[in-house]
This record gives structure tokens, sequence and C-alpha cells, in this order.
């Protein structure tokens, strides 16, 4: 029986189903409550910072002056150009952006807190804040951070021999200055975390809605200088955190700090409000894209000027260097580029600190060279497919500008599948006849790889201080015949439990129903990296797939001593080592007699059945094209799906359910980029988009059907022959979508350079136009 | 803060409780029941992941204090399954289709597809994607909800292809 490939509903979905999961916030009930004291300013002094009088016994208020010995969170790069700026768990003179937490009240219920926070006494020197890139790299515009003098806090470039004369030698020369805007990432359930001291043992437990239970233990650990043997971090059930829940907040150093100081139990549950404006931020970048093609239309030279504004505050472990250095190292993407010349900068301004988003910065670098593309095909002549045939990579393994190795991917089949799904000619014939009625309909494509699963050495190139990458695996066949599978991943809807399972059953011979992951929980897994970067199905599955094979052979060997034949006659099939000649023993029993009955078998296998497998993959790439059509109002500015495909190649698929589920969600994350969200802030600092109201998630009025084609290519760069797809939906979209609409807007002779692409801005780009039929 | 003391029943069972006045419903059912299935995702009425039924309505338990349910009856996610847990064919549905990733708005998405399918009329496409654009999900991009429901409304004979002229 194969389980991998089959669309095995997910074991983890009864009791969520029933209304018994366990978040965070159903963890916290009887804990004291903690709220926050947040900056209203996004720059200023603390003059002065009271309790509020008359603090009700049991309540505690707490600042900076409380936690002397807390350090503060700084997150590392082993980069001479990067600024290493602190930031304090509470601060005690300055505040860096509206939101910042400030002090805490505890208190016995959530309510008690909020109104006694209304009640502390804090006076603010406000200061003009640095609010947005302009402003930030103005001559003469104040230092966020003393350290950054002109607000930068990291920059990078690659300036290779000969592109001023690659760049020479271009026939057309076409250029793209674009802006995306800030986004958050809005996991349903926000952060939140509830600390508790065990005066029995003097251990601290955490649970928290985190992506990383390990690294959030390590980086509180380090700022309240605790042995990590003494902090126990969970991760329960986890409403989304697409990357926002990777980071270490203050608030969550905090939180332990109470718990340890006053021997208790303690819950911080954010709002809404606190998650929108101060939790971790997005994609608030600036580019400016120049590229040579030849006369082929290839393209012989690129350069990219990056800015991304980073807020306030570097993110740990990650650091903000994440997005302006994955653009810089990731823009050529799937196209051949020969010469390659880039500088990206990080720029500190008075805002919620960014952290990485789901994709981090390859929604942007696949929106810059995708409307590149657009732009490149309509200056030359060229169809937007043909343009991009002539570019794309075709032969593998290719060496990327910046040094990847790309593994064998389809990525002008993939094109070509999505341009014949489409039908572009059927579609360029109703798009005239659309025109003609005075409708505007137009077609988008974006073509990409995503770097996915990658290990040590991909994350120790960025220089980072702390180097992800690895998985281990602990396995163990429990007496009664259960495989148990200790992973240092940590799923949060992405339903790993069910896919790994699947893995595992499939190299011993059980059913997955047999196989328990078990994972988010510092107690009980080995070290581990977390949920991120696309990686937990290649990296997890990878060890996953190791460890399982050392205990198929452990089995083996136990079974073949116990059925009087070879080890290599032993087959693991239905729960059950077979031999050749038909005799059998269920594993069970073999389980059972390794660990009750010792004597028989010790001498094969030990005194268990536990294995433990590693996997440090280099990394592979998937690859993908979206296409859509789609319609603008010309009245309203308002854009309408009318279709959205994708052409996804990810390797082997280990559950198509699970993966076409990653694929759709992520697109509906990207058409949320593409036309919807968007944080502002006003010139004053204050962030105005405060709530769900303000800052806008799709619903399923605005998600259309997403049809899914999938590409296998095997590629030798995975253990499992599995590439991971968790980001490319959000990668793909914003730039699909906006190349359609801008082919919608052609014959206004526009296009889109900013995005989300609202319809106040599809309007201002018509505003006072003719479209070329009426131009006459 | 003075308490008072409310009656209503939830899922069939009398509940007697002392609340604030200005306890949601939400905090109300979560914290004085202990009925942690439904969630709250932005306590301000937007997101509908807090929705339940009150006296057959659908309801932003966020936007609704707890002495308001005084006598009311209220259905939660709690009350789907069957007491040995087999889940309902509403719920089956969303297990089935892949309706849930991260779990989290689950609760009050089934909740608000139960009134949808106990309604007299029968439901179709237009109308199921009008009432379900009520609540947000932020991980399945909506298609595999909207396809759970189809299925649920098909097994109990609530779907009809077109609405009824």
């Amino acid at each position: 029986m194969n389980w991998v490939g089959r669309r095995l509903p997910r074991t983890e979905d009864p009791p969520l189903l029933r209304g018994e999961g366990r978040y965070v916030p159903d963890i916290a009930l009887g804990a004291r409550a903690v709220r926050f004291l947040r900056s209203p300013v996004a720059s200023g002094r603390i003059v002065s910072l009271r309790a509020p009088a008359g603090l009700p016994p049991g309540a505690l208020f707490v600042t900076a002056a409380d936690m002397p010995e807390a350090r503060g969170i700084r997150p590392a790069l082993r980069r001479f150009e990067y600024r290493a700026v602190e930031q304090p768990i509470l601060p005690r003179e300055r505040v860096h952006f509206m939101g910042q937490p400030i002090a805490l009240i505890a208190a016995e219920s959530a309510e008690l807190a909020e109104d006694l926070l209304e009640q502390v006494e804090l006076e603010i020197e406000a200061e003009d804040p640095v609010v947005g890139l302009e402003a930030a790299l103005a001559p003469g515009a104040p230092a966020v951070h003393a350290l950054a003098p002109n607000n930068v806090i990291v920059e990078g470039a690659i300036r290779p021999d000969g592109f001023a004369d690659a760049m020479a030698g271009a026939v057309h020369v076409v250029e793209f200055a674009f802006r995306s805007r800030r986004q958050n990432a809005t996991p349903l359930e926000g952060r939140g975390g509830v600390a508790e001291y065990d005066r029995a043992t003097g251990r601290l437990r955490l649970a928290a809605s985190c992506q990383m239970p390990h690294m959030l233990r390590s980086g509180i650990c380090e700022v309240l200088g605790l042995p990590e043997a003494d902090l126990q971090v969970v991760a329960p059930d986890v409403g989304g955190g697409f990357g926002q829940k990777m980071s270490l907040f203050p608030e969550y150093p905090a939180l332990v700090w109470l718990a340890r100081r006053y021997r208790g139990r303690f819950a911080w549950i954010e709002d809404r409000y606190e998650n929108l404006i101060a939790s971790a931020h997005s994609r608030d970048q600036k580019h400016i894209l120049r590229a040579g093609f030849n006369a082929q239309g290839q393209m012989v030279a690129l350069e990219a000027d990056i800015l991304a504004d980073i807020g306030a505050f570097s993110c740990y472990p990650t650091t903000c260097a994440v997005e302006p250095l994955m653009a810089l190292a990731e823009y050529p993407g799937p196209y051949k580029i020969p010469s390659y010349s880039v500088r990206a900068r990080g720029v500190l301004t008075h805002s919620c600190p960014a952290a990485p988003y789901r994709g981090v910065s390859r929604p942007v670098i696949t929106f810059g060279i995708e409307r590149l593309m657009d732009r490149a095909a309509a200056a030359i002549g060229l169809d937007p497919v043909e343009i991009r045939r002539r570019n794309l990579h075709d032969v593998f393994p290719a060496k990327s500008p910046t040094g990847f190795t790309l593994d064998e991917g389809s990525y002008i089949e993939a094109l070509d599948e999505a341009a014949r799904h489409l039908d572009i000619p059927a579609f360029r014939e109703a798009q005239a006849e659309a025109r003609r009625g005075g409708r505007l309909l137009g077609l988008g494509l974006a073509v990409f790889n995503e770097r996915t699963g990658y290990g040590t050495p991909a994350f120790a190139a960025r220089s980072m201080e702390i180097v992800p990458g690895y998985e281990v695996v602990d396995i163990a066949m429990t007496p009664t015949g259960e495989v148990e599978a200790r992973i240092g991943a940590s799923p949060h809807g992405q339903g790993l439990r069910t896919t790994l399972a699947q893995i595992i059953a499939d190299r011993l011979g059980i059913d997955p129903l047999a196989v328990r992951i078990i994972h988010g929980d510092t107690d009980r897994t080995p070290y581990g990296w977390g949920t991120f970067a696309s990686r937990s199905l290649v990296v997890g599955g990878g060890a996953c797939q190791i460890a399982a094979d050392r205990l198929a052979a452990k089995l083996r060997r136990g079974a073949a001593r116990l059925l009087q034949c070879g080890e290599e006659e032993v087959v693991l099939r239905d729960g059950l080592a077979v031999t050749g000649a038909g005799a059998s023993i269920p594993l069970r029993e073999v389980a059972r007699i390794v660990h009750q009955r010792s004597e028989l078998l010790a001498d094969e296998v030990g005194f268990n059945l536990a294995e433990s497998g590693s996997y440090d993959p280099p990394g592979t790439f998937s690859n993908a094209c979206h296409g859509c059509i789609v319609e603008v109002e010309r009245e309203t500015g308002a854009v309408r799906i009318l279709r959205y495909l994708v052409v996804e190649d990810a390797g082997r698929i280990i559950n198509p359910m699970i993966a076409d589920g990653q694929v759709r969600g992520g697109v509906a994350q990207g058409i949320a980029n593409a036309l919807l969200e968007e944080i502002h802030y006003a010139p004053d600092g204050n962030c105005l988009s405060a709530t769900l109201a303000d800052y806008i998630p799709p619903t399923c009025a605005e998600i259309p059907e997403i049809e899914i084609h999938h590409l296998e290519t095997i590629s030798s760069a995975t253990l499992t022959g599995a590439k991971g797809l968790g980001e490319g939906g959000t990668i793909g979209a914003p730039a699909a979508l906006c190349n359609a609409i801008s082919d919608a807007l052609a014959p206004f002779g526009v296009d889109i350079a900013e995005f989300p692409a609202t319809p106040p801005r599809i309007l201002a780009l018509i505003r006072g136009r003719r479209a070329v039929w009426e131009a006459a | 803060m003075n308490k008072r003391e409310v009656v209503f029943t939830v899922n069939g069972e009398t509940r007697r409780v002392l609340v604030e006045p200005r306890r949601t419903l939400a905090d109300t059912l979560r914290e004085e029941c202990g009925l942690t299935g439904t969630h709250l995702g932005c306590e301000h009425g937007v997101c509908g992941a807090c929705t339940v039924l009150v006296d057959g309505q659908p309801t932003r338990s966020c936007l609704m204090f707890g002495v308001q349910a005084e006598g009311a009856s209220i259905r939660t996610v709690e009350g789907l399954a069957a007491p040995d847990g087999t889940l309902n064919p509403l719920q089956r549905a969303f297990w089935e289709n892949h309706g849930l990733q991260c779990g989290y708005c689950t609760p009050g998405f089934l909740m608000l597809a139960t009134w949808l399918l106990e309604r007299p009329t029968p439901l179709d496409e237009e109308e199921l994607r009008h009432v379900l654009s009520s609540n947000l999900c932020r991980c399945t991009g909506y298609q595999n909800i909207l396809a759970a429901v189809r299925a649920a409304a098909r097994e109990l004979d609530r779907w009809t292809e077109s609405a009824p002229a």
C-alpha cells in the first residue's frame, strides 16, 4: 500500500471540527491577565511613567525599572554593514513606534487590566518621527537610532565586472520603478502566551502561539539569562502564522519574567488592534529596475536598486535583512540573466518592525521582474509568453547570477501549460470584442521559481548569527506497535501530522493512523527550527524518511531472528514482517518482544526501537506559472477576477488535497496583497489601519475558484522528491493580477507600478485619460 | 464591577452564570461556561470567528453582552457532534473537503453554515457565497469551505443548482 500521493483526510481535523482544539486563549483561562501599555506616539522621550493610583490587591504594574536584569533583543548578522540595533523588552527612555510596549499591568481579568491601563500616568515628549522611506533617506533626516546615522540599517550590493559593458550592448533598455505597500500577515488568531511557574520543579512553561518553539525558548533565555533546561515552550494549536509568529517579540520575555518573578501564571492574549499596529509588518518596499535586452528579446543585463522600510527595530532571529537581502539574492528568479548588478538597503523608520510574511520579498521581486517582462514585451514587440520563453532557464541544473544552483524544474513547460489552459488567442478576441463595448478585460501571467526546503548552508550564507536549517526526527515504536515521531518542525495548519505520517507509513509498511507525530513542545521534541520558508515537508519529511528507514532496518533484524531467516528476506508491509517463504509476524509482536522479552532479541536490536534521523538539504526550487483574466470597471476602478489558474511544480506531491489547499490559501493572500490589503500610516506616525474594517482581508466574495494543474518534476535535490509549496501562491498572485490589470488598462497608456492596485489607485491612473479608441 | 446573574441554555443545557454586565457573550461562553470552541478573531464584529446561534439566528458573540442572553437558547460548535464525538454531516464534509487548515475560523463557519442549512429555503451558489462572505478565513482561500457546505447541503437535500424564480 502506497500512502504517499493519496488524498488522505487530515488526522488533525476531528477535534478542531468539534471545537475541541486547544489554542493559547483556551489555555489562558484562569491565569492573571496581562495587558501592555503601548506608545501613543511614533517617536518620543518618556518623561514620566507612574502606576495607577490605588492599584487593587493582586494587580501588578511593571516597567523597565522592575526588570533590570533583562537584556534587549539583539538580532545579529555577521556583516559589517549591519547596524546591530537592540530592542528593549520595555523601554527606559525612548519610544520608537506607535504601539511599542512601554509597561504592563497584570490583573484578575483582562477587563480590569484594561481599566487600570487607562489610569497609568504616562508623559511622553513627542518628537518629529521619521515616517516612510522618502523621509528616512532625505538629506538631514533625523536618525531613528544613533547607531545608523543615515537610517540605513543594512546594505548589500553586487557590482560584477563587465556590467556596464553588458548594459551598453543592449538594444532595448526597459525601466520600471515601483512601490509595494506595507502589509500585515493577519493570522486569524493573534499572538499570545501563557507563562507559568511550576513551584514543584522550579521550571517555567510558556504556551505561545508561535511557529518556532525552540527558537523562542533560546531567544527568551538569552534575554532573561535563563538556562534553557528551565524553560519549556509549547506551541499548542496555533491559529495561523504566515511568518508573523516566527519572531521573538518583547511581550514573551516579559510574560516569562512575570511568571518567574511572581511564581504564578500569567496570560497575554493580544487583541486585533495590537496585532494590526504592533506585531510585525512587511513588504514596504520601493524598487527601481533597469534591464537591457538584445535584439532577440533576451535580457543581457539587469540592474536593481532595492529599498525596504524595516520599521523601528530588527526582528529576531532572521534580522530585518531578510527582506532587502532576499530581494537582492533572488531577483533573477527563473530567468537567464548574464549580468546582474544590485544594491539593497534596509531603512529604519518610526513604524512597526518588519518581519517575514509568507514569501517574504518574493511577491515583490516577482511583481518587479514580471511587470518588467510585460513592459519589455511591449517595447520590443513580442508576445508576453514569447519573451518569457526566450529568457527562462531550460537546462538544469542551472546557476543563478548570485550563485544558487537551480535544480531540475519545468519553467517553460509550466508557462506553456498555463498559456494553453488560458487559450490566449481566444482571449484576445474576447478582449477586442469587450473593448468595442467599452469593457476592459486583461490577461496576466507570472512565472517564478520558489526556493524551498533549504538547510544550514543556505542560511549560513546569509551570515545570520543564528543559523537555522537542519531538522532532526526521533522515531520510536512503542511496545504496542504504534510509531511516535518527534519533530522539530512546528505545524500550524499545514497538515504535517498527516503528510509526515504518510511518508513514515510507506517506509515501515504500516497504516498512517498508527503514526503519531509529536511536535510543538521543547520538552518532547528534538531541537529544531519550526515551520516557515516552505521547509517542513521537505526537511522534516526527509528526516522522517531517514529515521523511519533506520527503524525499518531494526525491525527487519528483529523479525529475521524471530522468523529464523536472513534479514534481507524480510519485507515490512501491512503491519507485518513477511518473508519470501510466506512466514510472517506482526510488527507489534516484534515491538512487544523487543521491549518486554528483551532476552530474545537484545543481541540483534538492543533494548528499544528508537532511532533518529537528521536531514540538512541544500535546497530545491519549486516553480509555477500563474495566469489570470480580470475585468476592470472603468467607473469605479474595481477589479473582478474572471479566471485564475496555477500550474505548479512542487515535485512529488505527498498529499494532493493538502498541497492544493496550500496553493489556494497562498493565492488568496496574494490576491489580498495585489488588490486589497494595506497598512496606512499618517504623517505623524500614527498607524491608521487599526481594525479589520480598515485593513481588509478578502472574503469568499473576492476569491474566485482557483484552478490548479500539477507538473511533477522529481529532482535529486530532495530525499523524498517533494519540493516546498507553502509560499508560492502568495508569490505569484500580485504579479499575475497586476499584469492582467495593466493589460486591461493598456488602451489608456498606463500600467500598474504600485500595489495593492486599489480602486482609487486605478481610477487615479486613468483619470483624465482616454482610451486609444476614444482619442481620435 | 458588580456581577449579574444570567440564565440561558447552551446546546440544550441550562446555564446559570454570574457575569459583569460588560462581559461579551463570547467571553461568557468561553470563561464562565468553559466552552472554548467559540473563538475570537477581532472582537469588533468583522471576522465572524465567534459566530454562534442565538435563538436560531447567527450572531457575532463578540458584539453581544452575556447579560443580553437572558432566557436565550444558544448553540455553539460543541453541540454539533454526537455525544460520542461522531461528526455530523456538515463537520464531516469540512473534513472530507479539507475545509480547514489552522482551524481557528472553523467553529464560526460551522455555525454560520448550520444556520444556512437549517433554513426552510434550499441553498444555491449565490446565496452560499453571499452568506459565507460574512466570515473570514486566512488559510484556505475559501474554495474548500464552499465545497464542504455544498457537499453537506447535497447530502441533506438542501441544495439547488439555481435560485427559485
